[in-house]
């Protein structure tokens, strides 16, 4: 089963096991890793699970298709950066295993 | 006293309470946590019922709010098919269903809220059904076979969404509203109106301004809905969908203070320091617009597990969030940020017409209290830090499509 690191934004590590088909929200829901939110229960209807994917893994997760409903929740998301994605709309697959995600200062 | 000696016990195991317990250990709180819960299942999400779940387009897995196997992992005492009958606030002790008493260093009240019926003749027919619980929503999918005749009483979101559902699964679906348009008390009229239109393109039928006078049958089961002018309406299931109620009465039986829910602060704290309110049951401040009120969402009982898991916890409270709402019905998916206090205008920004629209409520100075979003996701977004930051616009401004949302919100 794949394994994904998620780091708090204060960088406290939770590395966890995430099945295959699971979103990287569930993954930090199920395993009740603090930092993401997830309100509207994956929905991409709230932005509340937002996450900074790390340099090594940018160019396998890509960034959010322009004019997408994903890339319109994340522009108005607390605190932004280029390689912010929401978590709920990325599919863990066994080629993620080691993937490592980093928290915003907050979701709200 | 010791944090690790202390018991926290939470009434009410919906998507308020599980993630109150869930939001505890996320804060480090290492003390023992007893869920009790009425229902047979663990803590899930309830939005789904009345869409995806009714399509069965939702699995019991991907409902529940948290896999079976946390609880254990997280220690949190998990106590299904009960009901807390009573507090002791002197004692602190709480008295559960099957006789049993538990007592508690710090009681979380997460008693969620219930269908209101109807006071009619035939209310308790087989097929008169509500929609508040997976219970609820499998009876529902039973009724709604291909070909059945499904009346919704009540034209609010349960109602609308689940008049949805019963299209997709190839049922009839008719709903009976006593206002004179659906939605009356929660959207504005262009909202209704959109709404209305778009159903009957989906072959609802829609009666507003109708009475319901009673509900008919044969051997026991609903035939129909009689209305106040004579006419009956046959129908093989009727859902009720006409509100809501705050179930309080625990709390006022203790002696907390409650006034159309249990009256708590923005720590989620009740009158009595020990004792916490979260969720649907709650009357809480609504701090941007200046008022108390009861929110009947997900994001609220979110907001409020976190408030008093923070309280309890000792961690710094939250910012207060503003507000918000979703419905999904057919492919429009309606989001709702804010509320419309005080509104004086109405500026619509892109296309009613196409199903691409957003509504901003301004008061008469052009503060934005609230923003109605159809199919309009960064209106939604936008929306919501405008009414955060207490911002005014011109409807002009807000009209005008060449104005992004980016600028409108910076």
């Amino acid at each position: 089963m794949p394994k994904i690191t998620y780091i708090e934004h204060n960088g406290t590590a939770h590395t966890v096991q995430v099945p295959v088909g699971k979103s990287v929200m569930q993954g930090a829901i199920n395993n009740n890793v603090p930092g993401i939110d997830a309100d509207c229960g994956g929905e991409c209807a709230c932005a509340t699970c937002h996450v900074y994917i790390d340099a090594a893994w940018l160019d396998r997760i890509g960034l959010p298709v322009p004019g997408s409903q994903e890339a319109s929740m994340l522009s108005f998301a607390a605190v932004t950066q280029p390689d912010s994605r929401l978590s709920c709309q990325i599919e863990v697959a066994d080629d993620l295993d080691g993937l490592v995600v980093r928290m915003p200062e907050g979701q709200h | 006293m010791n944090q690790d000696s202390r018991h926290i016990v939470i009434a009410g195991a919906g998507h308020a309470g599980g993630s109150a317990a869930a939001m505890l250990r996320q804060m480090g709180w290492q003390g023992a946590i007893t869920l009790i819960g009425d229902e047979p299942i663990p803590p899930y999400q309830r939005p789904p019922l009345s869409k995806a779940w009714l399509q069965g387009e939702a699995t019991a897995e991907s409902l529940a709010l948290r896999p079976a196997t946390f609880y254990p992992e997280a220690t949190i005492a998990l106590r299904l098919a009960t009901r807390v009958t009573g507090i002791d606030r002197t004692a602190k002790t709480v008295a559960l269903s099957n006789g049993e008493s538990l007592s508690y260093d710090v009681l979380i009240l997460a008693l969620g809220a219930r269908a209101r019926r109807l006071p009619l003749p035939g209310a308790d027919l087989d097929g008169v059904l509500e929609l508040r619980s997976a219970a609820d929503a499998d009876r529902l999918k039973a009724a709604l076979q291909p070909g059945a005749r499904l009346a919704v009483i009540g034209g609010g979101y349960i109602g609308l969404e689940a008049a949805a559902s019963a299209r997709a699964l190839g049922a009839e679906a008719i709903i009976i509203e006593r206002e004179s348009r659906v939605l009356a008390r929660v959207a504005c009229p262009i909202l209704s109106d959109f709404f209305h239109n778009f159903h009957r393109g989906q072959g609802v039928a829609i009666e507003v301004d109708a009475q319901v006078a009673a509900l008919d049958g044969a051997n026991g089961r609903v035939t129909g809905v009689r209305l106040g002018d004579g006419r009956s309406i046959p129908c093989d299931a009727a859902l009720v969908g006409v509100g809501a109620i705050a179930n309080d009465e625990l709390a006022a039986e203790a002696g907390l203070a409650c006034g159309n829910g249990i009256v708590v602060d923005l720590a989620a704290r009740t009158s009595d320091p020990a004792i916490f309110a979260i969720g649907d049951c709650t009357s809480r401040p609504l701090p941007l617009y200046e008022r108390t009120g009861r929110l009947e969402s997900v994001p609220n009982a979110l907001e409020q597990a976190k408030q008093a898991a923070a309280s309890i916890c000792g961690k710094p409270q939250p910012a207060p969030e503003v507000p918000w709402f979703w419905s999904d019905q057919y492919d429009l998916r309606l989001q709702i940020a804010g509320m419309p206090f005080d509104t004086t205008e109405i500026a619509v920004r892109g296309d009613v017409d196409a199903g691409k629209f957003a509504l901003f409520h301004l008061t008469e100075d052009g503060t934005v209290q609230a923003v109605e979003a159809v199919n309009a996701s960064t209106e939604f977004m936008g929306g919501r830090r405008i009414i955060q930051r207490r911002k005014r616009l011109t409807r002009a401004r807000i009209a005008d499509m060449s104005v992004s949302m980016q600028e409108l919100a910076a």
